[in-house]
């Protein structure tokens, strides 16, 4: 199937011994000049890059303590080493966090630092951990900050919070700047720019797709379930990942959203102009892309004159939007003030079902027994409710509400110590798939002990990343394909239509006064 | 006066200086560069009282190392927490007269250094024993520990093996600090000690020690859970707002 071995189960989980450089050749395509230069970037590696890459990380060192401090700091302790899943799939050493930021702090320290300019006037910068940078060493820089998914795990680990995924961030940000991106983020970022989505989907596709969606949703339920898109006046806007439109369980997810918004009779709609709501902006640590895909959404919000933001099923996006989206595009003040801008979906479906308005058939869901993946931006960049941990407990919640059988997989491999589904932060592309293929096996080994022990046939989740991640590294692992769900999925199969059970009624009514008449 | 008090006081003169100096530079420097964007580590809390149990757990009792890394928790606290309690029990040679407390604690204060010991050698083993380990370590980490472990062994060589002596040795300090400097004990461990304890002054603003200070700056850890509620926004990022709507 690949020209790659695929990660053996781990019996035991043992710390595989460090191997470095056996991911060295691990590269995402390079951007070519026209998907830089939307971005404001070099349409390719520029002559004076060394130079202008120090420049930059000047100019970054003074705009985010983050990265200052953390390349201060770090003392090497190890308790990251083990943390990282790349680390654990591909035994690269240098996918072990402290490694990966080691990349990027040798350069601080050899340019940046008294220790590492005085020894390396010695000519042994390596003493202290520094060394020049060389064109091996950028070559490591792309490697190695794009076999990071930005996940955060290392983090949670380490004594003094250093957030690796800050380091990847602004060493893209770097190459960026010098003309070296990735191809899979910056052509997306164009797309957002230019079409308003992802996928590059247009207005009129967008609109022929919902028409499609209502259709489908009322030959299955026989209720007008509807998908509005662009309607001024409504009161929620809904912001979700384009993935949401097309792709499978993403989909299902959508049709769950808008069971739930009719149920209610809530007034909502999608917007064609932000039609979007991944920020790939955030994957190549740009504040100024990330905020201008955040604008777009606040437009979007103004032009419909909407009261209230809420977010699809998106890890990332939830993280932009719950952690950044008020930094980037705020203040909110034309917006409603009893809602938290933005809300996610779960939040306003959990707060519904705690009201007691949706009723749920759970049988709906009998053919499945579930265990939820906490996706990574979720668990550790984001929150949901008014209490730390909601991001945990909500989608739980939804789960239970609509599913008769769940079960949590290894403590160690979900809430804030959940393993990355191996695609996320920007490397969620074929020119990637071994990568992502073996930074899985950690989520893969816990999702087989739960298989094993209770029996457990599908995974639910609240990321589009992630879903299309495993939709697509499943069959690699002995998994269907199709063993992924969306949260919103489950509802959808197991709400109770108001509307349907009067449409039901009245079939059957018509259905036996027939037979009565015969 | 001879030449080696004389040579001794200036190094720690110079010394101090380096560290007050040097560290009160870099603290400068990490308060002053914006933190941008909300990046704590979720689940957050949500209140300013709850950063500051959140930090404190940290500094005290190394929580997150704790859920990371048993053997790194158990070595490096029982190193933190022995050094500290000998660096409390130093002040005597520092205050005059000794504060209660410092009184106190001088039997463990004592004892303690049998921790530090303990702790530095178990950290310094897996630098060499833990493949994960020895990969990121570099030369300057194995000379840290040993000048850790130098300072230890000196100290403790003069508590327990030959004592020095402590009252022209406190005069000594005491002196510098009234900047009327007095003649130093030229006892070869204490020269030893003391020339070590100056060196980790004079490293420590530009090396991994800064982790101290710095630790309590970590965005990710001291940040408040509020973004919705708060909209949080740096200078230079109101400054491009700025430009951007014009
Ligand atoms: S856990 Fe933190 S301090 Fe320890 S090695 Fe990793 S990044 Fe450095
Ligand atoms: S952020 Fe995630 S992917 Fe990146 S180094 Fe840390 S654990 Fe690995």
């Amino acid at each position: 199937m690949a020209d790659f071995e695929v990660p053996k189960f781990r019996e035991i989980p043992i710390i595989p011994e460090p191997h470095p450089g056996v991911m060295a050749h691990s590269k995402p395509f390079v951007a070519k000049e026209e998907f830089q230069k939307p971005l404001g970037y070099p349409g390719e590696l520029v002559d004076n890059w060394q130079e202008a890459a120090l420049d930059k990380m000047k100019d970054l060192l003074g705009k985010y303590r983050s990265l200052r401090l953390f390349l201060d700091i770090c003392v090497k302790c190890g308790s990251c080493t083990d943390k990282c899943h790349y680390y654990l799939g591909t035994t690269d050493a240098y996918n072990m966090p402290v490694a990966r930021q080691d990349l990027l702090r040798k350069v601080y320290r050899r340019y940046f630092t008294f220790a590492g300019k005085f020894f390396g006037k010695l000519g042994i910068p390596g003493f202290v951990g520094a060394a020049d940078l060389t064109k091996e060493v950028l070559d490591e820089w792309y490697s190695y900050f794009h076999q990071c998914s930005q996940c955060r795990r290392c983090s949670v680990f380490c004594p003094y919070g250093i957030d690796t995924a800050e380091i990847s961030m602004a060493a893209r940000e770097i190459m960026d700047s010098v003309g070296l991106g990735q191809k899979y983020s910056n052509e997306i970022i164009g797309k957002v720019f230019k079409v308003g989505n992802n996928l590059g989907l247009p207005g009129p596709a967008l609109e022929d797709t919902l028409e499609g969606l209502e259709e489908d949703v009322y030959d299955d339920t026989g209720v007008h379930v509807r998908f509005p898109l662009d309607e001024e006046g409504a009161e929620i806007l809904l912001v979700t990942p384009s993935a949401d439109f097309f792709a499978e369980p993403h989909i299902d997810g959508l049709i769950g959203y808008a069971k739930v918004f009719h149920e209610v009779g809530a007034s909502w709609t999608l917007s064609s102009y932000a039609s979007e709501a991944a920020n790939f902006g955030m994957f190549i640590g740009s504040y100024e892309n990330m905020r201008k895909v955040s604008l777009r959404i606040r437009k979007a919000a103004q032009d419909l004159g909407v009261k209230r933001i809420i977010f699809g099923e998106c890890g990332h996006a939830w993280r932009v939007a719950y952690s950044f989206l008020n930094t980037l595009a705020g203040p909110f003040d034309f917006l409603d003030p009893n809602y938290p801008v933005p809300q996610h979906i779960c939040e306003y479906t959990y707060g519904l079902i705690k009201e007691g308005r949706l009723k749920f058939d759970k049988s709906q869901n009998d053919h499945m027994v579930l265990t939820f993946h906490d996706s990574c931006n979720v668990a550790r960049a984001s929150r949901m409710g008014d209490f730390p941990g909601g991001q945990f407990v909500i989608p739980r919640e939804i789960i239970k509400a609509t599913c008769n059988h769940f079960y949590d997989m290894d403590p160690d491999t979900v809430y804030d110590s959940t393993y990355c589904c191996g695609g996320g932060g920007g490397l969620l592309t074929d020119d990637l798939i071994e990568l992502r293929v073996k930074g899985a096996l950690p989520r893969m080994e816990a999702l087989k002990r739960v298989v094993e022990e209770h029996g457990v046939t599908h995974m639910a989740a609240i990321c589009a990343i992630c879903k299309s991640q495993f939709t697509k590294i499943f069959p690699y692992y002995g998994f269907e394909l199709d063993s992924i769900v969306s949260v919103h999925q489950l509802v959808s199969n197991a709400i109770i239509l108001s509307d349907q059970k009067k449409a039901e009624e009245e079939a059957s009514e018509t259905a036996e006064a027939a037979e009565t008449e015969e | 006066m001879s030449t080696v008090s004389v040579i001794y006081a200036a190094l720690f003169y110079f010394a101090t200086a380096v560290l007050v100096l040097g560290v009160a530079y870099k603290i400068y420097v990490y308060a002053k560069t914006p933190a941008p964007l909300k990046i704590p580590t979720t689940p957050a809390p949500l209140t300013v009282a709850g950063v500051v149990w959140r930090m404190f757990r940290e500094v005290v009792f190394f929580h997150s190392l704790f859920r990371g890394n048993k053997w790194i928790w158990l070595f490096g606290w029982v190193f933190h927490f022995s050094l500290f309690l000998v660096l409390a029990r130093h002040l005597r040679y520092f205050t005059n007269p000794v504060w209660d407390w410092v009184v106190l604690i001088q039997p463990f204060g004592k004892y303690a250094s049998f921790g530090m010991v303990i702790g530095l050698l178990g950290l310094w083993a897996r630098r060499f024993l833990v493949a994960r380990v020895r990969f990121i370590t570099s030369p300057s980490d194995h000379l840290m520990l040993a000048l850790l472990v130098a300072i230890a062994l000196s100290g403790m060589s003069m508590t327990f093996v030959s004592h020095t002596d402590i009252v022209s040795l406190k005069a000594f300090f005491l002196g510098l600090i009234a900047f009327d400097p007095q003649p130093l004990p030229a006892d070869f461990n204490l020269l030893v000690h003391l020339a070590l304890v100056a060196t980790l002054m004079i490293v420590f603003p530009i090396s991994k020690l800064l982790h101290a200070p710095g630790v309590f700056f970590s965005p990710t850890r001291n940040q408040v859970d509020n973004p919705r509620e708060k909209r949080h926004l740096a200078p230079w990022a109101a400054e491009l707002e700025r430009q951007s709507s014009t």
